[in-house]
């Protein structure tokens, strides 16, 4: 049969599970589309006050205005953030709460077809948020250059990195409770990631630490990537949201199979 | 002869330490109404969800469609429909919404599968609630509409995981008569319940579980005349322990259960026998003499009552 | 005899309903604490510590205080409306719709009021709770300049108040969560932005100075500058406070005609 003969992990039928969010959502659309207000908000708050307080900023041989110099970072977040909510509370509840895909499991697809199909739709909704923050980038004069262009797969991939690391990480909550531990990890990651100040401002040994943060990785790459300075760093940071990716979703979907199919 | 549309030898399910299913075997024909009867924890939902080809077995061999689940699953599960015991539904959605957007994991056109809504909200008597979501209707419902909603991809076998569990009456009279429909047009019916009378009404073979094995297997009629007397006389006495009776009238039945508020006596004619218990001076507070049924083989095969 | 035509308001019955709140509380309470405690430390760190020495390098000192000390009481004001939010749109709506805990409530001796003014007493303690470790925090870091910063549990009380009214009594005049994430979207985030939160009201073009006015959180951000640095000029602290306490009113106001119409009517 034909359905035999494509390869298991890839199945198209993983398409259903895209097409399956894509119903529910639309009866969302007010969610859906406020979410891309949020970071625009913090984009124009930080351009119009704390831009003259804090003053340009030396990043990589370039003098750039604090807006630009955060701009990129905040890109990072809203793509962390938006993975994480919908991977984390959305997935929770169709895996724990409501068991939509205990419904799904008992049609011709299986496991792998929904973990990936989850991944689409990660994909498809970073993909347009992602685009829509870049252009009110370039539209508040918070662009570094043209290569702010190339922001957009970066940002992408990083919506991959956390959609990955939150389906793992969803595999493990027990209730709505364990949310606030969520929340208590998100915060410092958000906030310490050299997202409002360079790295520099860090002694040493902290900065290492930092190092370690897939949003520092993600902000950095962004940042050199809306500048156009480009540095072989850079190649190490995309390797690194690479990697951890891929560790998440092979985590996930063992996690997905013993939840599911026991 | 046909082929069995179903058959399972020796299918065991672990969990750890732990068997669910402890090496089950039985064969289903085509069109037949099959029933798996037990208390909770008896192993019939593993049992059903290695049938439908969603968990693997751990040992055994089993073959639906004379497939075998482990290495064709898309397309067994593309053949069965499964309403689960907890319904799964969209509940945001309406319940059109719920039935079309089920039916696209099968890969059947939308245009089909509009026609087919339609058709099937009218069979499950949903029509007028097309448009409603679905946390809007009530319990008799919503389980409707998940029967709908496995037969969305025209099944060959429907798989109901006790469907009408926790409906009211009237409720429960009016999913039993669509599956009765079901049945006539020729669909296999495979249906787990810890409700005797629902084992009676709908099935025509049934096996009785308990800790993971078959403890017996055949018609409710059969199962019935092997396992316990033709009637049956409930009494019930003025007192707190209805203990002290056993030896009291254990030499009027055939068999004698003592529980906690009442006791059966397992005899073959029911009126005689209490017409000679009254005569000995043995007054009951109430009476009552009825056929055997499944409750009755259960307990006797098990020593448990079905529901507690 | 007993008759049910008291529907006033009596403090034997509402502090049941402060004591429901607070007993399921207490079966939840780990997650919170911990946040409660480290969120003003990662912030104060992170924008007081981190974006302050930038801002020290190029501005100097913000409304003749450094950017650390300007911050901090603006962190315990959007806290508290956080709070505010949090506490009353998503519970209030399970309590109505979901889990219809507030209709088991009515079944009860207690009146629609006596569970608004339980709930709201509830979540005022808590914010009296959250503040008091804002406090401390707070003057932990050093930006505590007067005595008046006693005060600031009291103003974090304040105005978790004037949030949590008016969106408990909206909640429970709803059907669905649907509005919610709107809410937090376009009206929390905004005010947690852009009410002088981060910068001082000099920081805006002259033609939204005014707009400011209007937006509630400015008067909770301002009061706790107020009560951090010890300055009360008379007419804008009057100004503050009228404001918040009108929207609690307001709130109170509505809300019991909500909950009277989704439990009892």
């Amino acid at each position: 049969m034909l359905t035999r003969t494509l390869p298991r992990f890839g199945s198209r039928r993983s398409l259903r599970v895209f097409e399956r969010n894509l119903t529910v959502y639309r009866s969302q659309w007010l969610m859906l589309i406020s979410g891309f207000f949020e970071p625009l908000f913090y984009l124009l708050s930080i351009g119009l006050g704390l831009n003259h307080l804090v003053g340009p900023l030396r990043v990589g041989g370039h003098v750039v205005s604090y807006a630009t110099f955060v701009a990129p970072g905040m890109l990072a977040t809203s793509a962390m953030n938006g993975a994480m909510i919908d991977t984390i509370f959305n997935t929770f509840f169709r895996l724990k709460i409501s068991h939509s895909y205990d419904a799904i499991l008992s049609t011709p697809l299986d496991v792998t077809d929904v973990a990936l199909g989850e991944v689409w739709w990660a994909l498809a909704r970073a993909g347009a948020y992602g685009a829509s923050f870049i252009v009110c980038m370039v539209l508040l004069g918070d662009a570094g250059s043209a290569w702010v262009a190339l922001c957009w797969p970066a940002a992408i991939l990083t919506s991959l990195t956390f959609s990955a690391i939150g389906l793992a990480a969803c595999t493990y909550v027990r209730s709505w409770q364990d949310f606030d531990l969520v929340t208590l990890v998100q915060l410092p990651i958000f906030l310490f990631s050299a997202t409002f100040f360079p790295i520099s401002l860090y002694p040493h040994w902290l900065g290492a630490i930092v190092a370690i943060s897939p949003l520092y990785q993600s902000a950095a790459l962004l940042r050199g990537l809306s500048l156009g300075v480009f540095q072989w760093v850079m190649l190490g940071r995309i390797a690194y949201l690479v990697v951890l990716a891929l560790v998440g979703l092979r985590v996930a979907a063992n996690r997905f199979r013993r939840i599911l199919v026991p | 002869m046909t082929e069995p549309i179903l058959q399972a030898r020796d299918l065991v399910k672990r969990f750890g330490e732990f068997n669910a299913v402890d090496g089950v075997s039985f064969s289903v024909d085509p069109g037949e109404s099959f029933g798996f009867l037990g208390p909770n924890g008896a192993g019939k939902t593993s049992t059903m969800r290695m049938i439908s080809a969603v968990s693997q077995p751990t040992a055994g061999s089993l073959s639906v469609f004379g497939l075998d689940p482990r290495t064709h699953g898309p397309e067994i599960r593309g053949r069965i429909g499964v309403v689960p015991q907890e319904d799964t539904l969209e509940l945001e959605l309406s319940v059109r919404l719920n039935l079309e957007m089920f039916g696209r994991y099968f890969d059947i056109p939308r245009a089909i599968l509009r026609e087919r809504a339609i058709d099937l909200l009218a069979f499950t008597q949903l029509s007028e609630r097309a448009d409603d979501r679905v946390e809007d209707l009530s319990g008799g419902m919503k389980r409707r509409l998940t029967i709908a909603r496995a037969l969305i991809n025209q099944p060959e076998i429907l798989i109901l995981d006790e469907p009408t569990t926790g409906l009211d009456p009237q409720a429960r009279h009016l999913l039993w008569d669509r599956l009765y429909r079901l049945k006539r047009e020729g669909v296999t019916l495979i249906i787990t319940t810890h409700y005797m009378d629902e084992a009676e009404q709908l099935c025509d073979r049934l096996v009785v579980m308990d800790h993971g094995t078959i403890v017996a297997s055949g018609t409710p009629r059969e199962l019935i005349t092997h396992h316990s007397t033709r009637e049956v006389v409930e009494l019930r006495f003025n007192t707190d322990s209805h203990d002290g009776y056993h030896d009291r009238l254990a030499p009027f039945a055939q068999r004698l259960e003592v529980l906690p508020d009442r006791v059966l006596l397992y005899v073959d004619e029911g009126d005689e026998t209490l017409r000679r218990i009254h005569e000995h001076q043995i007054t009951p507070m109430s009476a009552l003499v009825r056929r055997s049924s499944l409750e009755d083989v259960f307990l006797r095969l098990t020593g448990r009552t079905l529901v507690d | 005899m007993a008759t049910r035509t008291d529907t006033q308001l009596g403090w034997s019955r509402w502090r049941r309903s402060w004591w429901y709140h607070a007993t399921y509380y207490a079966q939840t309470w780990r997650g919170s604490v911990a946040s409660t405690v480290l969120f003003p430390i990662f912030y104060l760190t992170a924008l007081g510590v981190g974006v302050g020495h930038l801002v020290s390098a190029h501005t100097g000192l913000v409304d003749g205080q450094t950017y650390l000390h300007f911050i901090a009481p603006s962190l315990l004001a959007t806290t508290t409306m956080q709070l505010g939010e949090g506490e009353s749109l998503w519970p209030v709506l399970a309590a109505v719709k979901w889990v219809r805990s507030y209709h088991a409530a009515v079944a009860t001796p207690l009146e629609p009021i006596d569970i608004l003014v339980g709930k709201l007493s509830w979540v005022v303690t808590r914010a009296l709770a959250t503040g008091v470790v804002y406090t401390i925090v707070i003057g932990a870091f050093g930006a505590l300049q007067s005595w008046w910063s006693l005060a600031l549990p009291l103003i974090g009380g304040l105005i978790t108040l004037a949030f949590a009214a008016p969106f408990v009594a909206y909640a429970a005049s709803v059907q669905s969560d649907a509005s919610f994430v709107a809410i937090y979207r376009f009206a929390i985030v905004p005010m947690f932005l852009f009410s002088a939160t981060f910068y001082p009201v000099s920081a805006y073009p002259g033609y939204l100075r005014p707009v400011v006015q209007f937006v509630p959180l400015y008067h909770g951000v301002a009061l706790a500058r107020s009560a951090a640095f010890g300055e009360w000029p008379l007419l804008p602290t009057l100004g503050h406070l009228t404001m918040l306490l009108a929207l609690a009113v307001a709130g109170v106001l509505w809300g019991r005609r909500t909950l009277r119409r989704r439990l009892v009517d």
